[in-house]
């Protein structure tokens, strides 16, 4: 009892020290997390591919954060990047840092980073097709990543399943722990890869097209599902996506990547409303629209996105861009500030003294 | 659907039961009826080998010189004497708890063979597959050496080699015949779970695996095995029927079961030089060896049809 005494902190002293542990982690990190300068490439026969190229953005506690940009851009590699699973070789992380948590998860060992994948960040995939065992049962592979991390009892990772079979909208959860993936549905194996993902309340998800693989119908049951349960944990969201009605519908900022880069950066607003990259425009000049006239043919980006080895000095979007001009070819434009706090964009033809006002 | 119902009136469509991969194999197995007999062939077999001596009306070494005797110093044909139903050998032997034995033998072969088999193999094959690069080419050179070698040599050479130590002795010498015969037939299994293992890590689930942090050894055992794991039963049942030729191929020449102990290819070898006047010690243990030979063959290819039904009509 005396001892106990002696261990109690008068008020003044505890909220001295609460104050100052919260400051400290403020000062670590107002961000969840932050990535900076990261360049991941692909070392293959014909050449070095960099497919991320000094990215860098961050992501606040609880935010949804959207990735888009056509296929091949470097959105999945970004995210395999952050949780180190780029496949090596031939892929390798050459430079950067992911601070996740005041932690930077690229100087972790291999085993700390095992112990984080699934516990602090969970990853939803793209194919719920294939990204479930097909020889073990849905209740174990749910269960998996629960007796990883979080040492709980048989019994007590079992209730644990049904409890989150049940949140992610599985009816008769108890009974189809059981089953194996090929006796669920793509919309209710997406169900399950989003369980898994959320198993150990994590602190962030990485979405990677999360409902390409999906009809549209389900798509919306599936995005409504992430977005509500994400607020309900207070779980931060990267989502990754081509699709920029779910990045508008989902989103509080967006980046948009092109060839490796980060392009333009902005809240989802600014970037649906007042985009300052030709690139941005023409992704949103392609969506099909209500209005449209019937028979007109859907509006596309000429060309396709360039390779990514031996890239020169410019700006990498030129050779489809309409607006291009010589000053375009000769050096690749930084990303710079906007109006708007919080916008950016990488294009000579909309910035300062610009020929586009 | 619709006819099972018709078939059976009155009965309820009853809630689907949860069908693995296992339930499903079993399904098409059962409607392969020459695998059907390979089963029940393996069966009475195993029943042979695990009960025999108890079922014997002899011990297998046991003399009844008696009887040999009473025939002019002739073994008796099947069914002179219904003491000895399937006959005796020169030494008044009984044939059939001989050949109960031998069952006793080759079973124990055909399993111990396969346990050294998958023991080797599929570690080695796990290994090779799933770290590739320089480790999996050392691995397979290793195996390529295992396989190109002549394996009866190699046997023989085993033999003679560990004869005389404490191994060579063990089991009256027929543990050391096992291990040789299965470190030259560990190949085709570690080749296979290499194969499979080199596409299964490259799958999405194996990504998602890692995306939950499941540890490298546990994606290997837990994941991906249970996925290898039907081609490598249809090899392991295939390759018992080698095993058995190849333990009654050394017993005929003189290695592995020592007498009194019989093996099938030993009593084979006994009934060798009488074979034009009793024909029947060289017959009746030459058919058990076709009939477990069989057996397990047609068992073996029952299972491949069953646990990969995308292979059959392609061959």
């Amino acid at each position: 009892m005396e001892e106990a005494v002696s261990l109690e902190l008068t008020p003044d002293e505890a909220a001295r020290i609460t104050r100052e542990q919260r400051e400290t982690k403020a000062a670590k990190s107002k961000n969840l997390l932050e990535v900076r300068n990261l360049s991941t490439h692909f070392f293959t026969p014909d050449g070095v591919v960099r497919a991320v190229d000094d990215v860098s953005f961050e992501l606040g506690y609880g935010e949804t954060l959207g990735l888009v940009g056509e296929s091949g851009c470097g959105k999945s590699v970004t995210a395999l990047s952050l949780t180190r699973l780029v496949p090596n070789p031939p892929g390798r992380i050459v430079a950067g840092s992911v601070v996740f948590d005041g932690v930077d998860l690229l100087k972790l060992s291999e085993d700390g980073m095992r112990k984080l994948r699934g516990k602090e960040i969970g990853f939803i995939f793209q194919d719920p097709l294939t990204s479930l065992n097909p020889t073990l049962t849905i209740g174990y592979q749910i269960a998996e990543a629960i007796r990883q991390h979080m040492g709980l009892s048989k019994k007590a990772s079992f209730d644990r399943v049904v409890e989150l079979l049940a949140k992610v909208g599985i009816p008769r959860a108890r009974d189809r722990l059981n089953d194996y993936p090929h006796q669920f549905s793509g919309g209710m194996r997406q169900r399950v890869m989003i369980a898994i993902a959320l198993s150990c309340d994590p602190k962030l998800i990485l979405a990677d097209e999360p409902t390409t693989a999906l009809d549209v119908t389900i798509q919306a049951q599936i995005l409504e599902l992430i977005s509500v349960l994400s607020d309900e944990f207070g779980t931060a969201v990267l989502l990754i996506t081509h699709d920029l009605g779910i990045a508008a519908g989902m989103c509080d900022r967006v980046n948009v990547m092109y060839a490796g880069r980060i392009v333009e950066t902005g809240s989802v607003d600014v970037i649906f409303e007042r985009p300052r990259m030709p690139y941005a425009w023409g992704l949103l000049d392609s969506l099909p629209r209500l209005d449209d006239v019937r028979g007109d043919r859907l509006r596309t980006i000429e060309g396709l996105p360039p390779l990514l080895i031996n890239v020169p000095d410019a700006c990498r979007f030129n050779p489809r861009c309409n607006f291009a001009r010589d000053a375009c070819r000769d050096h690749e434009p930084e990303l710079t500030a906007r109006e708007e706090p919080g916008h950016f964009a990488r294009c000579w033809a909309t910035d300062k003294g610009g020929w586009i006002p | 659907m619709a006819t099972q119902t018709q078939s059976l009136p009155g009965v309820a469509i009853t809630a689907r039961r949860s069908e693995g991969v296992w339930r499903d194999a079993f399904g098409r197995l059962r409607k392969n009826k020459l695998a059907l007999l390979g089963a029940l062939g393996v069966f009475l077999l195993l029943f042979a080998g695990i009960f025999g001596p108890l079922l014997a009306p002899w011990p297998y070494q046991v003399q009844d010189l008696a009887a040999v005797v009473a025939n002019n110093n002739l073994p008796l044909a099947p069914f002179q004497n219904p003491s000895h139903i399937l006959g005796t050998d020169s030494l008044g032997r009984d044939i059939l708890s001989r050949l109960l034995d031998g069952a006793q033998v080759s079973m124990t072969v055909a399993f111990v063979v396969q346990l050294v088999v998958l023991f080797i193999g599929v570690p080695l094959g796990a290994i090779a597959g799933w770290f590739g690069g320089r480790i999996d080419t050392y691995l397979m050179r290793i195996t390529d050496i295992f396989y190109a070698f002549p394996d009866l040599l190699f046997i023989i050479l085993l033999s003679v080699a560990f004869r005389e130590t404490a191994f060579g002795r063990a089991l009256n010498g027929v543990l050391l015949v096992f291990v040789a015969i299965g470190l030259t037939s560990w190949v085709t299994v570690a080749r296979l779970i290499r194969g499979q293992l080199l596409s299964l890590k490259e799958t999405e689930f194996v990504e998602a695996a890692r995306a939950i942090g499941v540890s490298d050894r546990n994606i290997v055992v837990k994941h991906l095995l249970p996925n290898a794991i039907g081609p490598v039963i249809v090899a392991v049942t295939l390759g018992i029927p080698t095993a058995i030729l190849a333990e009654a191929t050394l017993a005929y020449i003189g290695i592995g079961v020592q007498p009194p102990r019989a093996s099938w290819g030993t009593l084979i070898a006994d009934g060798q030089p009488y074979i034009r006047s009793y024909p029947w010690l060289t017959v009746l243990p030459g058919i058990m060896i076709a009939t477990a030979l069989m057996s397990f063959t047609f068992l073996g290819d029952g299972l491949r049809d069953a646990l990969d039904p995308k292979l059959k009509g392609k061959q």
